[in-house]
């Protein structure tokens, strides 16, 4: 096995690009390493040998891999972002052998600068939960241990990054879920701002609030992807016409003088006090760089959860309306029309799914509509003001990424509550529709992965990396779990 | 309606907006082509896709709101109507909710010499469905053409104020012809490219309050608007006044069997849950875009038909066959233009003279199929033909004998004139050959005349012309005629 299987982004693709090793030669490195390991975790739920070792040997004939940011470097691919003629499930038994025709546009992105997808990455059916146990081929276990959730919605693609299986993932962030898995895997991931990354290709969970973000070992490697992905594409009307800027250069600026938010109040309630004190001393080490820590107000951030669980449910209930068997994947044929639509929908939806499938149905309707999504709205547009307001006296806030360290498997899956409240300190960036980062900053006393979350005004994701960098640098996070 | 009620029409039109690509994508609407051939991962609704707004269709229906004089939105939203059906790849249909782009504009027209403006409550964008094919395969398979899937349209909604079958139906045929003219819409009813359903209520004369209404669906043909409604309004006036009630319901119109069907009764309507398409950002149009629209608009059938009348001394029924159609428009005007130009009439004149050929001759032959129209000749042949009859180079007759001719055809009438030597015998010596031989032949007629009965004029006029093939100038036949038989008093 090669030895640059388990080495940085940067590392394989200047390797690549040097000809040091082939994009072949790692790929079924990468592919033996999956193959290998995956078992324990049940990460991936579809590996592509073929199509992988196609691309590397494209990237190896490539006449510009000199100039391929990824040349080479192995990926894996939430299960809800489209690869034309290989699966894609969404973790959901309504997909059942559905392959798409297309390719989703980071898809492109990822390919064309070289990148090759090993395959694609377990999820919560539809991206929906907070620990990957809501997948019809299974739960994902953490690599840390075993006995634990990796997190979710992305938690294949956490896992996967976490153990090495790939040098870097895409997932996709609704409400926290690239964040929360890349904290409880002790990787870092970014969720870039709303409209950063073009969604074509996305399998839409809630379409105002979507975004398709890395997640890698390191912020560089998280900062170089993040910048092949991002762009405007004129095939999703809500992706931005801005520049992108140099992301990766940003991770060698110092932080001097930044200003640092922190949440008054905010991890008095509900955080483990490991959590507690790794914000404590991330604190610290951020008044260290230099950084100036200021205390700021969210007084509507309490809200976020319900917000979250009526606008994200009620654009669900549509967005998913398309899976009725008609087309693709699974059918159950009932007595007429009707029928057949009851039976398929029923069949090949999880619990979690109809749960919010049946919650956005509720609040659109007619005589609830005003009072559930409308007011929604209403208090989205006090949280966005909220960060405004707060943004006004620093230039990120903080805040843990999740309350606790990687739960058990099992732990809440009975308790949907209980489980929607691991995202309270991820739903309100995805509200305010601004870019968040998680990178790890310590470890719980039973060796499981703290994630800080720092989140920046909207497109300052070059802040993000900025201050993310710097902080890793200085709080020399290294670990890595059992068997990496 | 002599029964003591009053009949309430509100019509909502769906009309295609003429535009090469479809609403949210880039595949083709042509009408016509093989099932599921025009189709995208946009329009079939695959998981992932995203629907991209066309510009042309949103500046087409801009078009059509600042013609009806509408007020324009600057910031317009697409909702999603949520309701499951095979026709809709997506379970939801994407269109203009509460905030559409046009809203309060006017229709304006005469009928029976009564001016008539209807309120126009709102136009919007939306897609079109799939078009399910039923009884496929042994009979009991349905198969979906997704072709028409994602087709842009106009939804025309006019308010609850015509008050009979033929003011629906003048409505309707204004705003056809309307939107033929701005060029957005290609008027081919039987492609369905202008659907119409009508909401239908009656009330006792006097009575404020609106009666339950019931929507048509299926009235997509001028022929059947009348029938339709005229059969609606009758059996809800029966119900009523034998002291039922109307049930708010949706009702087909069958037209082999010439009577409305019921579909589905409101009551047990869905719940659209309509909600702003989160994937759509709101559509934006500028103050610019509008007074762009604003100036491009074309002069539409009620100006012209006023201009026919006023400037070129048309009657109000030819000015009103002439305008009513585009492409005859055009044809008249660039007919009647150079008419003017070649033969040094003036342009009312020239005008008059084209509008009688065409009125008389040429429209006959013509065939419209919505906004194309097959003339069968060109304006320049047209004018050139009227224009051998103004120099008395052929006469009239000749002209309409030439006509079927040319049709189809890009011969020259000046080039076909010669070939067939057909050219007016204008040359008096020539004419004054055949009068004497003539007056020759018909000694007793010649009395007749000399007598003072002067009406036997016409018969050796009719002689002279047959003798001549036609080809005489009939003025100067005249004149000769009248010469040598008052010659010889």
């Amino acid at each position: 096995m090669h030895e640059l299987v388990t080495a940085s982004v940067t590392e394989i693709a200047q390797a690549v690009r040097d000809g040091k090793v082939s994009a072949v030669e790692i790929t079924r490195a990468a592919l033996a390493r999956a193959d290998a390991k995956n078992a324990s975790l049940n990460a991936f739920l579809h590996v592509d040998h073929e199509g992988a070792l196609a691309q590397a040997a494209r990237v190896d004939a490539s006449p510009n891999r000199t100039g391929l940011p990824l040349a080479g470097v192995p990926f894996g691919l939430k299960d809800n972002l489209c690869t034309r003629g290989v699966p894609t499930t969404c973790a959901s038994k309504i997909l059942q052998g559905y392959a798409p025709p297309y390719d989703a546009h980071v898809v492109e992105q990822l390919r064309a600068a070289g990148a090759v997808v090993l395959g694609k990455l377990n999820l919560d059916e539809f991206a929906m939960g907070s620990s990957t146990e809501n997948s019809a081929f299974g739960a994902v276990r953490n690599p840390w241990d075993t006995s634990r959730a990796p997190g979710g919605s992305s938690g294949g693609s956490a896992a996967a990054v976490a153990l090495g299986l790939s040098a870097a993932a895409l997932g996709s962030d609704t409400g926290g879920s690239v964040r929360q898995p890349a904290s409880f895997c002790g990787v870092t991931a970014i969720k870039p701002s709303y409209g950063r990354v073009s969604r074509y290709g996305l399998i839409a969970f809630a379409s105002s609030l979507d975004q398709v973000g890395p997640i890698a070992r390191n912020v560089r490697d998280a900062a170089r992807v993040l910048g092949v992905i991002a762009g405007r594409d004129s095939r999703d009307p809500t992706s931005a016409d801005r520049p992108v800027p140099n992301y990766e250069a940003e991770c060698e600026r110092d932080v001097k003088g930044m200003r640092v938010g922190v949440v008054r109040g905010i991890t008095d309630e509900g955080c483990a006090p490991a959590v507690q004190q790794a914000m404590a001393r991330a604190r610290e080490q951020l008044a260290a760089l230099g950084c100036e820590i200021v205390e700021v107000d969210m007084p509507h951030q309490k809200y976020a959860l319900s917000v979250y669980y009526i606008v994200a449910t009620a654009e669900a209930s549509s967005n998913l309306a398309r899976f009725d068997g008609m087309r693709y994947g699974l059918r159950v044929n009932g007595d007429d029309l009707r029928d057949t639509y009851g039976k398929t929908r029923d069949a090949g939806f999880g619990l979690e799914v109809k749960r919010r499938i049946m919650l956005g149905t509720y609040v659109l309707s007619a005589g609830y509509y005003d009072a559930f999504y409308l007011k929604a709205q209403k208090v989205q547009t006090l949280i966005r003001r909220d960060y405004a307001q707060a943004f006004e006296r620093c230039d990120v806030v903080m805040t843990p990424t999740a309350p606790t360290g990687a739960f058990k498997l099992g732990e809440k899956i009975d308790d949907p509550l209980q489980m929607y409240l691991q995202d309270v300190f991820t739903l309100p960036p995805s509200l305010a529709g601004i870019p968040a980062v998680s990178v790890p900053c310590g470890l719980t006393p039973e060796r499981l992965p703290i994630g800080l979350q720092l989140a920046a005004p909207g497109f300052e994701e070059a802040r993000l990396v900025r201050i993310a960098a710097a902080f890793e640098r200085a709080s020399g996070w290294a670990e890595r779990p059992p068997g990496f | 309606m002599g029964s003591g009620y009053e009949t309430v029409i509100g019509l909502e039109v769906h009309a295609q907006l003429l535009t090469r690509s479809k609403l949210f994508c880039g595949c083709s609407v042509k009408f016509g082509a093989s099932p599921n051939t025009q189709v995208c991962p946009v329009c079939v609704g695959l998981p992932g896709s995203l629907p991209m707004p066309n510009a042309r269709a949103v500046e087409l229906a801009l078009r059509a709101g600042v013609a009806l004089g509408c007020q324009i939105r600057s910031h317009s939203v697409f909702a999603r109507k949520n309701y499951f059906y095979p026709d809709l790849a997506k379970n939801y249909q994407i269109s203009q909710y509460e905030l559409p782009l046009c809203e309060h504009g006017k229709l304006r027209f005469e009928l029976d010499g009564k001016a008539h403006e209807i309120p126009i409550q709102r136009i919007h964008l939306e897609e079109d469905a799939a078009k399910n094919l039923h009884g496929m395969g042994s009979g009991t398979v349905t198969l979906v053409d997704y072709n028409r899937a994602g087709t842009p349209l106009m939804e025309i909604v006019s308010g609850p104020d015509l008050r009979s079958s033929a003011e629906a139906e003048e409505y309707l045929k204004r705003l056809h012809e309307t939107l033929m003219f701005l060029g957005v819409n290609d008027g081919n009813l039987e492609e369905g490219s202008f659907r119409c359903d009508a909401n239908v209520s009656v009330r006792p004369i006097g009575q404020e309050q609106l009666g339950t209404r019931v929507e048509l669906k299926n009235i997509n043909s001028f022929r059947f608007v009348r029938k339709a409604i005229d059969y609606e309004v009758a059996r809800q006036i029966a119900l009523v006044s034998g002291g039922g009630r109307v049930v708010l319901e949706t009702r087909t119109w069958n037209d082999g069997q010439g009577k409305s069907l019921p579909m589905r009764s409101k009551e047990e309507a869905m719940d659209y849950r309509y909600f702003p398409d989160p994937d759509l950002p709101p559509l934006h149009v500028s103050e610019a875009a509008i007074e762009a629209a604003r100036r491009s608009l074309p002069e539409l059938p009620e100006r012209k038909r006023a201009r026919y009348v006023e400037s070129l001394g048309l009657t109000v029924a030819d000015a009103s066959v002439l305008s009513a159609h585009p492409v005859i428009a055009g044809f008249f005007e660039r007919a009647a233009e150079l008419l003017a130009a070649q033969s040094k009439l003036e342009p009312a004149a020239a005008g008059k003279k084209a509008a009688n050929f065409l009125q008389s001759e040429l429209l006959r032959h013509v065939r419209t199929n919505g906004l194309s129209a097959e003339m069968g000749v060109s304006p320049e042949q047209l004018a050139e033909l009227l224009t051998l009859v103004e120099s008395a180079a052929i006469s009239g007759k000749q002209a309409k004998a030439l006509l079927p001719s040319l049709l189809g055809t890009d011969r020259r009438p000046e080039q076909l004139v010669r070939e067939q030597g057909l050219v007016q015998v204008s040359d008096t010596t020539a004419i004054e050959a055949v009068v004497r031989d003539v007056l020759a032949q018909h000694p007793d007629n010649v009395k007749l005349f000399r007598a003072g009965k002067t009406a036997v004029l016409g018969f050796f006029v009719g002689q002279v012309m047959k003798a001549m093939k036609g080809a005489g100038n009939p003025k100067l036949v005249n004149e000769v005629l009248q010469k040598l038989l008052n010659e010889g008093a």
